[in-house]
This record gives structure tokens, C-alpha cells and sequence, in this order.
């Protein structure tokens, strides 16, 4: 349960709540991420995963607790300012500029975030990063023609365009088929080389397991869990969370009889 | 969207035809281009806020009222013209991106409303503070007591002028960051500030930009026309007109505002001289076809026949 929350963490939360109106999305979260680590955030349906992100990226502001990135409190940045300061993420519904070209779509990204002097040197950036998730043939395409594994390594070019420290993935993966998955997972496992902290939000267990030796365990906006995967995964209330109570008893019993 | 040489050559063309007028037409042609060149210069602000960043304003009549009585009230106060129409130029340019910070917080239709709403304000307030704009009764300028050739094709060039520096801002904008940070705050404004633009600063400065060639034109038209009231300078019709200027042109194109203004102020002569009655209906009708036929404008023809004979558009 513990985690080494030395003082060099990348990000760290600190007793972060969200509440809107009376209903509370998150409830005193507090996790750190080390720089270059890959952790992965599960969760039931409406456990406030992207509710998380979206209060890390400025998107939202915590209602109450601190978010500090590089040692600075960050909780009341605006979404562009999150981007420049290197903390990226990916929609779990994508989000092209849709009559743009998909070199565009990415120069954006470098041009804005990644901190590229002009709107030259930053086409260059873009191309750099289609290449190196395999979309440069379709460079020329305007966004909106894409098919839904494409755009998702669009969105992924385009935040590696930014040059992020840190890297939060809602969702990469849904809506994929089991090869297509197998693409995204390769591909998040060269950008976890590069050195950028990537915390990857994920419904499918196999995906988290694959890239992710640490997990964080969120339900009912609150976070149950975080330590090493295999141990996370035989966790009797992360179990419950999310197969039920009743099943997760019955699986006990299995075990233990 | 990208303008394809035929429409440079059409701008250099048209901007040539009116400059030229002086030399071989008599000076209602002249007038009608001087309008012309006004008119372009209008909807190729507007193109900046409503072309490239998506956002429709109908706040072209609040800059342009506005430049007309700043420079007005500057000239009356003994300031020469086109040091008035400097001032008028800059003030308003402030005062669009104070406004800008407040109602850019709006989005689609209500941003419209809202726009729409600061024309109605701004002739209100003028028409009621009658101790500096002379309120219903209007204000008069200082005359210039020049041959009225000479007037024609002084505020001819003062127009083309003033239409030329917008062309050249555009073109500017359209390479610089700025163009690119608006036009992807025109496809998805939360994507754009996910990648990081800033996205209030960008907006402000589109709608500043909208505004200050108004400004300058409006202040202009004060000293040509020599007399302006508030009904005049603050008209609704103008600032729906210049948006379906630039849209009938190629909303977010460079070209396409000014093509759009000279092709709608020769149709509004052509109606207005042999239909008296029906030249607003006919107008209407033309507009209805227009949109529901033409939404790229008339430089998508050109574009769509490119793609169509399967050259890449």
C-alpha cells in the first residue's frame, strides 16, 4: 500500500477532492508518479478516473488538496498552461481538429506545446513523431477520414509532439481490436523508453498488467489500492470493486476450499 | 483553407480595377469603388474573428460607429484627420479587447446575441450622451473644401489603403502562430487548449484585429461624408451584411472577404438601380441560394471544379 513518495516525484496529489454540487467525484486522492515510471489507474464504470485526469490537466479544479508537478502546485493552471509545462494527455473520446491534415493535427502539438520556435521547425517535430507511430503515409489526410485505430495513434503523435514529462493515456485503447491493441501497446512501450512518466487509464486488465508494474485503484472516487500489479490484482477489496461482492465471495471460497 | 493562385490573381486584379477608376469613369463609378474598397476592408476583418477563429460576430458596426464619432469628436476638437483617425484606430482597438476578455466567454449563437447586442448598446449610449456626440442631431466635421474629383479620389486611395494593410495582416497572421493557433480554435477549442494555445489571448486578439481596420475605415468615412448621426454610423444591416460579404467570398480564405464584398456592393448597385421596389428581396433571394448552394463561398467553385477534373484541390 505504501509508495516510495520520496521528494523527487514528477507528480505528486496530495488529499485532492472534487466535488460537483453534492456529488463527490473524488474523496481526498493522494498518489505520486516517479519520473520515467509506468503506472497504470484502474477502475470500475464512474470510479472518477477521468474526472482525475481531467483535474491534473487543469480541465477541472480540485475542489480542495494540492497537485504538485516538479515540486511546484500546479492545482490552479489553465489546460494550455498544463500543455507547456510538459503534462500531456490523450482523450478517451478523440479530439482531432477534423478538417486539418493529420500533419496538422500534430504540428499543433509541436507548435504550441512542444515549444518548437517556428511554425517551420515544429512541421519537422511533427514529422518526427508521425514516423514514430507509424502514420507518416497518411500524413497528407485530413483527420476526419481516419479510422478509429488511426486517430488514436493520431492523438498519440500529437502529444508526443509536445515533448510531455508526463503522459496520461484516458483510454487508448477502447474501441480497438486485439491486433490494433497489440500495436498500442508496443508503441506505449517505446514512448515509456524515451523516459516519459505515462500513467495509462485502462478498463482492460490485460493492457494494464502487460505495461504496468504498479497500479492505482480507484472506486467511488476514492483510491482503494496502489502498489505492485501482481499483488493489486489478488487484492480481496480491488476484486470486489470490481466483480461484486457476492462473486468476490465466491472466489474466496473457491480458493480457499 | 488555403487560397489558390487564382484567387491572388483575382484580388491584384480587383484591387487594380478600383484603383484605376479615377483614370476613365466618372465619379459614381469612383464612389462605388471607394465603397467597394471600404466594404472589403470590413469583411476582411471580420474574417479574422468570424473567418479563421469560427466565432460569428456581428460586432463590425460597433467598431465601425465607434471609429466614425472618435474621429469625429478628435477632428472637432482640432486634431488634424488622419492623426483622428490614428486616435479613433487605437482606442477602439482598446476597447474591442476589453470587450473581447468579457464576451468571447460566449460561444455559437450566444456569442452572436451577444455581439449583435454591443452594436445596439454602443448606439444607444451615443445617441444619449448628447454633451460630446451631439446626440440625435449627429455632429458635423470640419469640410474639406476640395474639388469633389479630387475628394472622390482621395478617399478612394484612403479606402484601398486602409484595405490593403487588412490584406496584409491577414496574409501575416495567416503564416504566423497566430493563424494557426485560431484556425484550430475554430475546428475544437478544448483540443486547442489541450496542445496549449491560449485560447482567451488568441480569441482577443482575433476580435482586436476585427476591429481596428472597422475603426480606421469608420473614422475615414466620417471626414469623407463630412456628417454622421448615430441611426448611420451604428447600422444593424451593415453588420450583417459584411459577414455574408465574406462568406459569399470564402469565409477564412485571404481573397475571398474582398472578392465577396466587391461582387454583393455591384449586385446591391445593379438591384438598387432597376428593381427600386423588390432590391431587398431579390437581395434575400440571392443570399438564400447563396448559402444553401454555395456554403464555401465563390472561390469553392474554382476549388471544386479542380476536384472534379481530379487535380488535387
Amino acid at each position: 500500500m505504501s509508495t516510495s513518495t520520496t521528494g523527487d516525484a514528477i507528480l505528486k496529489l496530495d488529499g485532492v477532492s472534487k466535488t460537483f454540487g453534492g456529488l463527490k467525484a473524488l474523496t481526498d486522492v493522494s498518489f505520486a508518479l516517479q519520473p520515467g515510471e509506468v503506472v497504470g489507474l484502474i477502475g470500475p464504470n464512474g470510479a472518477g478516473k477521468t474526472t482525475l485526469v481531467n483535474v491534473v490537466t487543469g480541465n477541472l479544479r480540485p475542489s480542495s488538496g494540492s497537485i504538485l508537478f516538479e515540486g511546484k502546485d500546479v492545482a490552479a493552471q489553465k489546460p494550455h498552461e498544463a500543455a507547456r509545462r510538459g503534462l500531456a494527455r490523450t482523450f478517451q473520446i478523440v479530439q482531432p481538429f477534423p478538417q486539418m491534415t493529420v500533419l496538422e493535427n500534430v504540428t499543433a502539438g509541436a507548435l504550441f506545446g512542444g515549444g518548437a520556435a517556428s511554425v517551420g521547425d515544429a512541421r519537422d517535430m511533427a514529422r518526427t513523431s508521425l514516423d514514430f507511430v507509424g502514420l507518416a503515409p497518411l500524413a497528407d489526410r485530413p483527420a476526419a477520414q481516419l479510422a478509429l485505430a488511426a486517430r488514436k495513434r493520431l492523438e498519440l503523435a500529437k502529444s508526443l509532439a509536445m515533448n510531455p514529462k508526463v503522459l496520461m493515456l484516458d483510454e487508448v485503447n477502447a474501441g480497438l481490436n486485439s491486433s490494433e491493441i497489440d500495436g498500442a501497446l508496443a508503441l506505449i512501450r517505446s514512448i515509456a523508453e524515451r523516459g516519459v512518466t505515462v500513467l495509462i487509464i485502462e478498463h482492460l486488465m490485460k493492457v494494464v498488467l502487460s505495461l504496468s508494474k504498479r497500479l492505482l485503484v480507484l472506486h467511488h472516487g476514492q483510491m482503494i489500492a496502489d502498489g505492485p500489479s501482481r499483488e493489486i490484482v489478488a487484492d480481496e477489496r480491488v476484486i470486489e470493486a470490481y466483480l461484486g461482492q457476492k462473486y468476490a465471495a465466491k472466489l474466496k471460497e473457491r480458493h480457499h476450499g | 483553407m488555403k487560397s489558390g493562385p487564382l484567387a491572388y490573381l483575382l484580388l491584384a486584379a480587383g484591387i487594380l480595377v478600383l484603383a484605376t477608376t479615377p483614370l476613365y469613369a466618372d465619379n459614381y463609378v469612383v464612389r462605388t469603388a471607394a465603397i467597394v474598397a471600404m466594404y472589403g476592408a470590413l469583411a476582411t476583418s471580420w474574417n479574422f474573428i468570424g473567418g479563421f477563429t469560427g466565432y460569428p460576430s456581428f460586432s463590425t458596426a460597433a467598431f465601425f460607429g465607434l471609429g466614425c464619432y472618435v474621429g469625429a469628436i478628435c477632428q472637432r476638437a482640432g486634431v488634424p484627420m488622419i492623426a483622428a483617425w490614428l486616435i479613433a484606430t487605437l482606442m477602439v482597438g482598446v476597447f474591442a479587447a476589453l470587450l473581447g476578455a468579457i464576451i468571447l466567454r460566449l460561444r455559437g449563437h450566444y456569442f452572436a446575441i451577444g455581439s449583435i447586442a454591443v452594436v445596439e448598446v454602443c448606439r444607444l449610449v451615443v445617441s444619449s450622451w448628447s454633451s460630446l456626440t451631439g446626440g440625435g442631431d449627429g455632429l458635423n466635421l470640419p469640410l474639406l473644401h476640395w474639388p469633389p474629383e479630387e475628394l472622390m479620389r482621395f478617399f478612394l486611395f484612403v479606402m484601398l489603403g486602409i484595405l490593403v494593410l487588412s490584406l496584409i495582416a491577414t496574409f501575416l497572421v495567416d503564416r504566423a502562430r497566430l493563424g494557426f493557433g485560431l484556425r484550430c480554435i475554430h475546428q475544437n477549442e478544448d483540443a486547442a487548449a489541450m496542445v496549449g494555445i491560449d485560447t482567451t489571448r488568441y480569441k482577443v486578439a482575433a476580435y482586436t484585429l476585427s476591429a481596428i481596420f472597422c475603426a480606421a475605415a469608420g473614422a475615414a468615412y466620417a471626414s469623407w461624408t463630412g456628417y454622421i448621426d448615430p441611426t448611420e454610423s451604428f447600422q444593424i444591416l451593415m453588420t450583417v451584411k459584411v459577414p455574408v460579404m465574406a462568406m459569399l467570398g470564402g469565409a477564412g480564405t485571404l481573397a475571398g472577404p474582398f472578392l465577396g464584398a466587391a461582387a454583393f456592393v455591384l449586385l446591391e448597385e445593379v438591384f438598387w438601380a432597376n428593381f427600386l421596389d423588390w432590391n431587398r428581396a431579390i437581395l434575400g433571394v440571392v443570399i438564400v441560394l447563396l448559402v444553401f448552394f454555395l456554403p464555401g463561398g465563390l472561390l469553392s467553385l474554382h476549388l471544386r471544379r479542380r476536384a472534379k477534373s481530379g487535380g488535387a484541390a
